[in-house]
């Protein structure tokens, strides 16, 4: 990432990591730029380091044991696709709910869109319990749902509904901006060309907003991938069946286990990481290829 | 997370331009899916909030609100948020400068770390804190004898917030701030602005809705944190709890009403950021009427 | 944010235009720019009243200490806690604030250990104690300190059962019943859990003398098993809020509390045959004590807890008392139960964890597949 590249151009060569290109004439680069890295490090990346520091203090063949356990592996997996199936979901019902704030009028519209932020302000235990008593069989939708026989909590599909709650506002908010600065124009001009409703949504429309689309599922996939609070009042936490990869990490430190609970976070924070690193690097791509 | 422009404005926008206005039907379709999808997801949540909280009554909901363990975690969570709000704005200001103002390599690198703390579970998020300064580390016995309490008390749950919230006001602010592009500052540099002035004369007044968006989305999570906090906190009841672990504990004594009573303090928090945003879409119309 | 301010002043060699924005967006500046720097004084104040305050020690006139303890003793803390300040106060004129700190029993160990600055642990297992006089701060003879083991108060494990019995609950063998949903929380994370396996698994292995009968026997009563709640409080919830399961395995006094907390109309106690004694140790934390000069206040608070006012309040939260002639006095409320000690089918604590709950010991055994 940071080696000189063997591109001939000359620019590119001089552009060095974390320096400025000498063309730019803006003030303030050393600055912004210096504090933004303290500021980083100190938050995050020094307290990060010492959870990767620790798990390195661990043998190597204790590690690998660690984190490729069956077990530990089982709650890889859920936590994954529970997250991945949340993730579609918040692509779908976001997508959906900027395309109606941004595009309908409609009484109480506004307070839907403030709502959309409820799922960062209310704990994420709340949301749990929340959920858990709802859906329980006692509960106002489980009650229902038991007459037709369906139990959703408990189950990797109770794990699936906290998930959608706490990743969905991220969707509807990198989707929402963009939705709203797109032209009428561009629309107008595709319906005007003889191109249907549909094929205007799916060639002009779509290919514009993907890549806020792609950051918002991303962002509430990464988040979800590590989410616990919410999760463990609904999820039934049954190993190899809802025991999800944040409780392993609990469960190893309630045993006094550090090196294992850092080697379980630490493969769970890589995963997480080169998520967000494809996904940037794809949008910046697009970006280019956009403009 | 961007801001774009006022969507009022482009709603107007779409509402004149008639000719892709989508059939009636298919709007009442997806309205009602989305009053679905709310029903499910967001109203029935917030009606149990208040079903529980007001169960036995406006009497046990109002004593539980103002019982002096809610007020001293109230006062913990606002405190936390005020400490943790203007860091990491002026932080998030800095980096969407250096990030979206000038080229450089490694910059995608460098936003995906800014992205990190959405990645991190924050069971993790607080688990490296107490890693780094609980008094098993050099760092931490250090602090401990020189008796300066950082994690158990009100300092670590502070850090823990920090690095929770740290990426929503420069992942507010980097989309919008590209989107602008630099000739506005390139131009008024060209005419003799020195670094500040070219900051506060175009850029701020450029960015200010979205900075403060980015302030809300940072409060809101700031005063929700559970998971980071929990594990750095202690739980010293009327000293280190805040409100979410409040709820919690009030939860664990089957205290069911006033539980939720108290989370519903911040289902209030949250709905004030309502007004707050109200105000500022209205007061940015206005603004630019009178400027246009 | 704050040299925002001091740029408000305007540079006079700015061309017209500039100025022209900058009047336009006047009276929405100085607003919001107040508004900054109010907030940000405030902050700053607050973050070094914050650091301050959390550094200062208490005057020794009057003492603070900081129990921590597990979650199903809020209430009995809270009724100790009164009736020792009203002591201490009678007898050496010192005003004593006991703070309380409740969570899992290992979680709780493990911020002591991580620099929670505990007077006195009050934990659901002697393991949880061991665990912080491995990282030194407590003595490693502690469990010999105090009388009883340092136990001032004992438990056993009881069984939870909706109205009527509507599943006829005995005992442990009722259990194993094929449809039969039994609601106990995670031995991982939860203490109180581990009693919860060691009981089911000392009885089989007391009525048939196996090891692997005890195993295969526990591990069928854990199929029955749907929800592993993360702590014990989390399994009385989901029992009773919830309306999952026919019996929930939990703490005699849990027990006692759901009968007061939700009616005796909606549930009752199965007091099973044989079940274990569960014994949750108590100790001063050395290193803090020592460090707060807190040592004889802490030292008076612990032995309290064994006189006979004390021990009438631990039978009146329905654990059983050490006191003989308490425990008489209550003895309606306690009903006879064979009880077998950990050291009795397990050594101790350390053994105990180790073979059933440390990673693949008994309790990954019987859910591998």
């Amino acid at each position: 990432m940071f080696r000189a590249s063997p591109l001939p151009d000359k620019q590119t060569r001089t552009m060095l990591p974390f320096k400025r290109n000498r063309r730019q004439i803006l003030p303030g680069f050393g600055l912004s730029m210096g504090y933004t890295v303290f500021y980083l490090s100190a938050i995050v990346i020094v307290p990060l380091a010492t959870l990767v520091a620790g798990s390195f203090r661990i043998a190597p063949d204790l590690f690998v044991n660690t984190v490729t356990s069956p077990r530990v592996l089982a709650s890889y997996r859920l936590s994954l696709s529970t997250a991945l199936i949340a993730a579609m979901f918040n692509a779908f019902f976001g997508f959906l709910t900027a395309w109606t704030l941004v595009r309908y009028r409609f009484p109480g519209r506004k307070v839907l869109d403030a709502l959309v932020d409820l799922p960062f302000a209310l704990p994420t235990a709340v949301a749990g319990i929340c959920f858990a008593t709802l859906y329980s069989p006692v509960g106002w939708v489980g009650q229902f749902l038991g007459r037709f026989d369906i139990q959703l909590i408990n189950a990797p599909s109770g794990i699936v509904i906290a998930l959608i709650f706490i990743g969905f506002p991220f969707v509807v908010r990198t989707v929402q901006p963009v939705l709203a600065e797109l032209e009428p124009e561009i629309e107008e001009a595709a319906h005007s060309l003889g191109a249907s409703r549909w094929q205007a949504f799916r060639r002009i429309l779509l290919p514009h907003i993907f890549p806020a689309l792609l950051t918002g599922v991303t962002l509430s996939f990464a988040r979800a991938i590590g989410e616990y609070g919410s999760v463990i009042f609904i999820a039934g936490n049954l190993p190899f069946r809802t025991e999800i990869a944040p409780l392993m990490i609990m469960s190893k430190l309630d045993q006094f286990d550090y090196d294992g609970a850092a080697a379980v976070a630490l493969v769970l924070l890589l995963i997480s990481f080169s998520m967000l690193l494809v996904l940037n690097s794809v949008q910046r791509w697009q970006e280019k290829a956009y403009r | 997370m961007q801001t774009g422009p006022n969507p009022d404005k482009t709603a107007l926008r779409h509402r004149t331009g008639t000719s892709h206005q989508d059939p009636l039907a298919v709007r009442v379709i997806l309205i009602f899916l989305t009053l679905l999808f709310f029903g499910g997801f967001v109203f029935l949540p917030l009606a149990l909030v208040f079903a529980e909280g007001f169960r036995k009554g406006a009497a046990v909901y109002i004593e539980s609100i103002r019982e002096p363990y809610a007020i001293a975690a109230l006062e913990l969570t606002l405190t936390t948020a005020a400490i943790v709000v203007p860091l990491n704005a002026v932080f998030g200001v800095a980096a969407a400068w250096a990030v979206s103002k000038f080229t450089f390599r490694g910059k995608t690198f460098l936003v995906s770390l800014l992205d990190l703390p959405f990645a991190v579970s924050p069971v993790i998020a607080g688990l490296i804190f107490v890693l780094l300064l609980g008094s098993r580390t050099t760092l931490g016995s250090w602090l401990g004898e020189h008796g300066i309490k950082l994690i158990f008390s009100t300092p670590g749950i502070v850090i823990a917030t920090l690095f929770v919230t740290f990426p929503f006001v420069a992942r507010e602010l980097i989309p919008l701030m590209e989107s602008q592009g630099r000739e506005e500052e390139e131009a008024a540099v060209t005419l003799g602005a020195k670094g500040w002035q070219v900051f506060s004369i175009v850029t701020l007044p450029n960015i200010r809705w979205g900075l403060l968006y980015g302030m809300i989305l940072c409060m809101a999570r700031s005063i929700g944190e559970f998971g980071a906090v929990s594990v750095v906190s202690g739980h010293i009841r009327g000293m280190t709890n805040t409100i979410p672990l409040h709820v919690e504990i009030l939860y664990s004594e089957y205290n069911y009403a006033a539980s939720f009573a108290v989370a519903s303090i911040l289902v209030f928090l949250a709905l004030a950021t309502i007004v707050v945003r109200s105000i500022m879409e209205n007061a940015l119309h206005n603004q630019q009427q009178t400027q246009f | 944010m704050a040299p925002v301010t001091v740029s408000i002043s305007e540079p006079a060699f700015f061309l017209p235009v500039f100025n022209q924005y900058e009047e336009t967006n006047k009276g929405n500046h100085i607003m919001n720019f107040t508004r900054f720097t109010r907030s940000q004084v405030t902050a700053g104040l607050l973050l070094f009243s914050g650091f301050f305050a959390s550094a200062v020690q208490a005057a020794p006139a009057n003492v603070t200490l900081l129990n921590v303890s597990y979650d199903p003793t809020r209430e009995l803390y809270q009724a100790e806690n009164a009736a020792f300040t009203s002591y201490w106060k009678q007898k050496t004129g010192q005003t004593v604030t006991i703070n309380q700190s409740h969570g899992g029993s290992g979680k709780q160990a493990r911020a002591v250990i991580d620099g929670l600055e505990a007077d006195v642990v009050t934990l659901a297992l002697a393991y949880d104690i061991d665990a912080i006089a491995d990282s030194k701060l407590i003595a490693t003879n502690w469990q010999q300190r105090l009388p009883q083991n340092s136990t001032p108060y004992t438990s056993t494990i009881v069984f939870v059962v909706r109205k009527g019995n509507p599943k006829h609950i005995r005992s442990w063998d009722d259990l194993v019943k094929p449809g039969t949903s039994v609601i106990t929380p995670n031995p991982k994370t939860s203490g109180g859990a581990r009693w919860n396996y060691l009981a089911a698994w000392g009885y089989k292995q007391k009525q048939t003398g196996s090891a692997t009968q005890a195993k295969a026997f526990v591990k069928a009563l854990y199929k029955n098993v749907p929800v592993l709640d993360t702590g014990a409080r989390g399994s009385t919830l989901t029992f009773t809020q919830r309306g999952l399961g026919d019996v929930l395995i939990a703490w005699e006094n849990e027990a006692h509390l759901v009968i007061r907390e939700f009616g005796a109309d909606k549930f009752e106690i199965v007091a099973p045959p044989v079940s274990i004694l569960a014994e949750p140790p108590v100790a001063i934390v050395d290193r803090n004590v020592d460090r707060h000069g807190t040592r004889k206040v802490a030292e008076a608070y612990l032995n309290y807890l064994y006189t006979p006012q004390a021990q009438e309040i631990i039978a009146r939260n329905s654990y059983r008392p050490r006191n003989i002639t308490v425990f008489r006095k209550y003895a309606s409320s306690f009903p006879n139960i064979r009880l077998f000690t950990i050291r009795e089918l397990f050594g101790t604590w350390r053994q105990a964890q180790k073979t059933h709950f440390s990673d693949g010991g008994t309790f990954d055994q019987i859910y591998a597949p």
